[in-house]
């Protein structure tokens, strides 16, 4: 019966592809790595257990099938996702904003680009030509079924240049908007290119409209960093509670470049966000951290795979996740040292702390060392609350849940504590409060 | 009405008795002392009164204010005025002793109906305090005893004592790690707090607390009771003499 199923799941998104194609932006080489990028996903299927990087989120089991590609938003739904975006609203932000998958122009802010600045939709982008530029905005790694996916279908997305020598103060927000009432897939790509002494904050936050709940927002962002040039990014998943979030980051760092990722996910019923990162250049700096806020039947997997391919190169990673109920928490992060990569000096930590006897925590790391002269470490822990804290903490006067909550948000600190920028760093323990409270 | 009543209190932890029917009555305006020697119940008794989990109260009861006070969770219990003096407080990283006092501070007030304590108002309030104990700012803004010494740690203590004015302050064992300098700065502060309404319970082993803290009253503990009961010349007798008489006598 299952196997039935399946491959009328299948069928069903082959055809649908087959009708979308020719509505999906770019032609000629574009719709042929396209095509290629359908076949793999056709011929891998959705990711199950029995593949190593997915024993832990088992797709097959958790999302059953890919939605179909969403309409294109009406008045009605652009108006909802104005609204959802109004409540998460970042101060000083220069906003991009996509709803069910499309570059929303009238919801962003595209005027008065600073110098050096340059920002336009994918679909613009592909209709244009099939370049270099736009080859590298739809790549994808074949290997990967849902990254193959997300290249075959992506509708739209943000393209972003930023030339050399310019640094930005002003921070770049993308929103990911699902407004959408009926159940379906948004397939986005975006591209951010930072040029050599370049610096940005790039935000991406992910949100659901009013009615918007069991979608399927499937995201692929590509990062090229510059020699010398810095990033710092901010991942917020706030999604609705039945929603799912396939997305991949594939972030590479030129000579002396540096990348500070802090991502945050505290919403979505299965979230999968598979980050890619290759020290290219000699000297470049890695810092990834990340938070699981997490409760209900949630499911959250936070996919590293971070290759030192240079030598003299750092990286730094801090994951805490936070588990309550039945929730799963996933860390993998794999650590890879080439063997031209001498005097690398990778290291990886990641805690859990489970709130309730059914909460699970599935913590990966993996470290291949093929260079001799290198410092990597990796410790990973998993435990409960310490009861002396919380009876020393109730015995001062404090209910159980608010010195829950005063542990955790210590807890938690240290990964947003690595956020550079005091603002958004203040947005971070905002959205980690707000989980603690609607806990409380 | 007296202030705390443990009537004929038995305590079990794992299926062993620890109390085996305690009682004690403290009045408003005294300072009574525990002694007794390792193992004779008397952290037990200090944890009972807070509502430590992990221990089984199999008979007797104890009255706050004539409040069955096993009936309620430990934050009920510091907020209707029982505080508990750590033996060994504990060191909270990431949770500043500003932030967590404030939070603390409130959750009181609001469990007794009163309104909130803005962040200036505390502010000025913490710093008379901790002034007075000789703590300086700086402590405030670390984690909750994280790096503190001993003595720093049982001034935090006192210092929590005087910001939440209990009715009832139980000090566990307060001399323990401290040298001669920094019991004198706590037993000054645990002085500064007698008052008429206020009454103390000191826990401890020797009788050198006592010569800082004096007691109107003196009990001796031997496994799991109260063997005597008298003045503060107890406390000396029993410096002289040493517990072995009483084990025998329980």
């Amino acid at each position: 019966m299952n196997v039935v199923a399946k491959t009328e799941t299948g069928r069903a998104l082959g055809d649908a592809f087959a009708v979308v194609r020719d509505r999906l932006p770019g032609k000629g080489k574009i719709a042929d790595q396209r095509r290629e990028a359908f076949e793999a996903y056709e011929r891998l299927g959705l990711p199950h257990r029995r593949i190593e990087d997915w024993k832990y989120t088992d797709l097959r089991a958790l999302m059953r099938e890919v939605l179909p590609l969403a309409p294109a938003p009406d008045a009605a739904a652009l108006a909802r996702a104005a609204a959802a975006i109004k409540l998460r609203a970042i101060d000083g932000v220069r906003r991009l904003v996509l709803v069910d998958g499309a570059f929303a122009p009238d919801l962003s802010d595209l005027g008065n680009l600073d110098k050096g600045l340059s920002i336009r939709p994918l679909r613009d982008v592909l209709d244009a030509g099939d370049n270099a530029l736009s080859v590298q905005a739809i790549a994808t790694d074949v290997s990967n079924p849902m990254l193959a996916l997300n290249g075959a279908m992506a509708t739209d997305g943000v393209v972003i240049d930023i030339a050399n020598g310019t640094v930005l103060t002003q921070p770049l927000h993308i929103v990911h908007v699902a407004s959408g009432t009926a159940p379906a897939s948004m397939f986005t790509r975006s591209l951010l290119r930072l040029g050599r002494d370049a610096g940005v904050t790039l935000v991406e936050s992910y949100l659901a409209g009013e009615g918007a709940k069991a979608y399927q927002t499937h995201d692929g962002l590509i990062v090229a960093i510059g020699d010398n040039a810095r990033l710092d990014h901010v991942r917020l998943v706030e999604d609705s509670i039945d929603a799912f979030n396939i997305s991949s980051a594939t972030v590479s760092l030129g000579a002396h470049a540096h990348f500070n990722t802090f991502g945050l996910t505290s919403g979505g019923h299965v979230s999968r966000y598979q980050l890619t990162v290759t020290c290219a250049g000699e000297g470049s700096k890695v810092e990834t951290n990340g938070v699981n806020l997490i409760n209900g039947k949630q499911h959250a997997d936070t996919t590293l795979f971070m290759d030192h391919a240079v030598p003299h190169c750092a990286s730094r990673e801090i994951f805490r996740a936070v588990v309550d109920d039945r929730a799963h928490s996933v860390f993998q992060g794999r650590i890879i040292v080439r063997p031209d990569a001498q005097k690398t000096d990778a290291k990886m930590m990641t805690r859990a702390l489970l709130l309730s006897d059914d909460a699970e925590a599935d913590n990966k790391p993996e470290l291949e060392i093929f260079a001799d002269d290198v410092t990597c470490g990796h410790g990973a822990t998993t435990g409960a609350l310490d009861e002396s804290l919380l009876f020393y903490m109730r015995a001062r006067g404090l209910p159980e849940k608010e010195a829950q909550a005063l542990l955790i948000q210590a807890f938690v600190g240290e990964a947003i504590e690595t956020i550079a920028s005091d603002a958004l760093r203040e947005v971070a323990i905002a959205t980690a409060q707000r989980w603690l409270k609607a806990r409380a | 009405m007296s202030l705390l009543e443990v009537k004929d209190l038995k305590v079990r932890v794992e299926e062993r008795e620890i109390l085996h029917g305690l009682s004690l009555t403290v009045n408003p305006g005294q300072v009574h002392a525990i002694m007794g020697p390792n193992g004779s119940g008397k952290s037990t008794l200090s944890h009972v009164i807070a509502g430590k989990p992990g221990y089984e109260v199999t008979g007797g009861q104890i009255l706050f204010k004539g409040e069955d006070l096993l009936e309620m969770d430990p934050n009920e219990r510091a907020a209707k005025g029982v505080f508990l003096a750590f033996q060994y407080p504990v060191e909270i990283p990431g949770v500043t002793t500003w932030n967590f006092l404030h939070a603390a501070l409130n959750a009181q007030r609001k469990a007794r109906g009163e309104d909130e304590i803005s962040s200036p108002a505390f502010l000025k309030k913490v710093r008379e305090v901790a002034k007075s104990l000789n703590i300086p700012q700086d402590m405030l803004k670390r984690g909750v005893n994280v790096g503190f010494s001993g003595g720093e740690k049982k001034r935090n203590e006192i210092l929590q004592m005087a910001l939440f004015e209990p009715a009832v302050c139980i000090l566990d064992e307060m001399d323990s790690g401290l040298d001669i300098d920094a019991l004198r700065i706590a037993a000054d502060g645990v002085n500064a707090l007698r008052s008429p309404e206020r009454a103390m319970v000191v826990i401890t082993h020797y009788q050198r607390l006592l010569n800082y803290i004096v007691p109107d009253v003196v009990h001796v503990m031997s496994k799991g009771r109260v063997v005597k009961s008298g003045g503060k010349e107890l406390a000396l007798e029993l410096e002289e003499s040493g517990y072995a008489q009483f084990e025998d006598a329980a």
